[in-house]
């Protein structure tokens, strides 16, 4: 099927984008494989020396990865399964006929949050949450609710985290799921709605099916993106208050770039890479088996 | 019988999709009206929703803090590193649809991988190597590092362009004498054209965005508009409106770029397991 040509003609195709991802991609990664065996402080370059397997044994033995490993995983065991109900909520509205054009302005709306700059948001957040002069705590003041420090307490930050990991990434939820419905034929799905009027039976046991695609790809890109979550809890809190919202990579960074002990945040990386590739592996079995 | 239970029903959703765009759309009107306030106005308790706006936060910013200057390195490094990524990525892309050899499978796979790295892995590392090489604070530095997702997407949404052109098209060149070379290059990248344009704007969307590799690579000089704005949180008195006018001037071309391509957005995000 596919023409087999020269191998010069695939290396002269395909050789400076490979090169271009070696030097950019692997290189450092490797470098950081090296360092992460090594003592490495830059505000104590002098006492740098091999050290082996130890930080990898002191990150896996340090209480604040784990803790930060845990309060990824509380905002993925949260957030997501919130994202999940209001996205499909979303995606069956606009799956709907009727209301065209006011369906094709929800769309538009909908990816303004997915891309907006992350760094953005945490800077809204902070506004727009202030206890004093926020609007969020204006609004919550015309139920009756007294004014939240959501910043400056542990408990309230995360929450607000959550909140705004929520509103970025529904939309982007809620979208996805909106593709998967459109990929039921609308044959069944006619008949099916001639036999029952029940909404639910429809999802359950005709839509639901097709749906699996699309929620294995939001489960396995919401995991890798919440690992990936620095921008916007940074720009809001810095990791604070104390370590309220210090997530995994916030902890590498701040490790790194903080306390300038780049041995110990690239042993963290390293061992955040490992977990990454194994999403990635599994992603890459489920959409990309027939790629040929 | 049946109409008013209809009418019910569009009503109920009509309300539904208008919460929908309000939750959206609102934190976005708070962002630019908060830009339009002085700071005694921004500092009002409670927040004052009708007030004489200012474009007074948007000249300081642009002209007396350095914003300006940021905004032109975020535009040098996004447009050149999608550039770079549209030449190496658009023949890899060619290849990887159109030839058979061996590790193909292999190659695919890790650019896709790539989709799942954390900067956060690569910034340190790299952070040693600039300052080795007397790349920190450059903008080549930040070009040449955010090829490292915006490489892959070139790469995923064009190989599957190439590959809805029609072979047939390539074998009649062939058969005329063409080389390889020039059937991609004045056949199939032509037609190809958009989904290279697809693939720009979500490369350029996603290096205006990032923050890691700017903050840690480019401190002074090269420094991007989102880590600028970072850096007006640090002082005592937080400026609302001017951080709010900064973040106004960021996040705009980003939009208008998200609603241009809109209905390839989520293909860019999920790498075209979802379309």
């Amino acid at each position: 099927m596919t023409a087999q040509v020269p191998r010069k003609t695939v290396i002269a195709f395909l050789g400076p984008a490979v090169a271009a991802l070696l030097i950019v991609g692997i290189a450092p990664l490797l470098y950081a494989v090296w360092k992460s065996l090594h003592y490495f402080n830059l505000t104590k370059q002098a006492q740098s020396r091999f050290v082996g397997l130890d930080n990898y044994i002191n990150v896996l033995t340090d209480i604040t990865f784990w803790q930060a490993m845990g309060r990824t995983a509380t905002l993925f065991l949260i957030s997501v399964p919130i994202q999940l109900a209001l996205g499909l909520l979303i995606a069956i509205v606009l799956h709907r006929p009727g209301l065209t054009f006011f369906k094709t302005l929800t769309r538009l709306s909908l990816v303004l949050p997915m891309a907006t700059t992350y760094a953005v948001v945490g800077l809204l957040a902070q506004v727009m949450l202030n206890q004093k002069y926020g609007v969020v705590n204006q609004m919550l003041g015309w139920f009756g609710v007294d004014a939240i420090n959501f910043i400056g307490d542990p408990t309230n930050a995360f929450i607000a985290v959550i909140i705004w990991d929520i509103w970025q990434w529904t939309p982007f939820v809620a979208l996805v799921l909106l593709a998967g419905l459109s990929t039921v034929p609308p044959e069944i799905e006619e008949a099916a709605q001639l036999e029952t009027k029940s909404q639910w039976l429809v999802l359950r046991y005709v839509q639901l099916p097709f749906l699996i695609p699309s929620l294995v790809a939001v489960l396995i890109l919401r995991t890798a993106d919440t690992l990936k979550l620095f921008d916007m809890p940074f720009t809001m809190t810095r990791g604070g208050p104390g370590a309220a919202t210090e997530f995994i990579a916030v902890l590498i960074e701040r490790v790194g770039n903080r306390q300038f002990d780049i041995g110990l945040a690239s042993a963290q990386a390293i061992i955040m890479l490992a977990i990454t590739i194994f999403l990635a592996r599994l992603y890459i079995r489920f959409f990309y088996r027939e790629v040929n | 019988m049946a109409a008013p239970i209809q009418r019910r029903a569009y009503l109920a959703e009509g309300l539904l999709l208008v919460a929908i765009c309000a939750f959206c759309i609102f934190p976005f009107y708070w962002m630019v009206t908060t830009s339009l306030k002085t700071q005694v106005i921004a500092l009002q308790s409670p927040p004052a929703w009708i007030f004489t706006p200012t474009l007074a936060n948007y000249w300081e910013v642009l002209f007396e803090d350095k914003v300006g200057i940021s905004l032109i390195n975020s535009i040098i490094v996004a447009t050149c590193t999608t550039t770079l990524a549209v030449i190496l990525g658009t023949p890899a892309a060619y290849a990887l649809a159109r030839f058979e050899f061996r590790g193909k499978q292999d190659l695919w796979f890790w650019f896709i991988t790539n989709r799942f790295v954390s900067p956060v892995v690569l910034a340190f590392p790299v952070f040693l190597l600039s300052r080795e090489l007397g790349l920190r604070d450059t903008h080549l530095a930040l070009i040449l590092m955010y090829l490292t997702f915006t490489l892959p997407i070139v790469i995923w949404i064009c190989t599957d362009q190439f590959r809805s052109i029609p072979r047939e098209l390539d074998e009649a060149a062939l058969l005329e004498g063409a080389s390889q070379w020039r059937i991609f290059r004045s056949i199939c990248l032509p037609l190809a054209m958009p989904g290279v344009a697809v693939s720009s704007i979500l490369s350029f969307i996603f290096s205006w965005n990032e923050l890691l590799f700017a903050y840690i690579l480019a401190p002074k000089a090269a420094k991007t508009a989102p880590a600028m704005a970072v850096t007006f949180m640090e002082g005592y008195d937080v400026p609302y409106g001017k951080i709010m006018a900064t973040s106004t001037l960021i996040v705009i071309p980003v939009l208008i770029f998200a609603l241009i391509a809109s209905k390839h957005l989520v293909r860019g995000l999920t790498m075209g397991a979802v379309k």
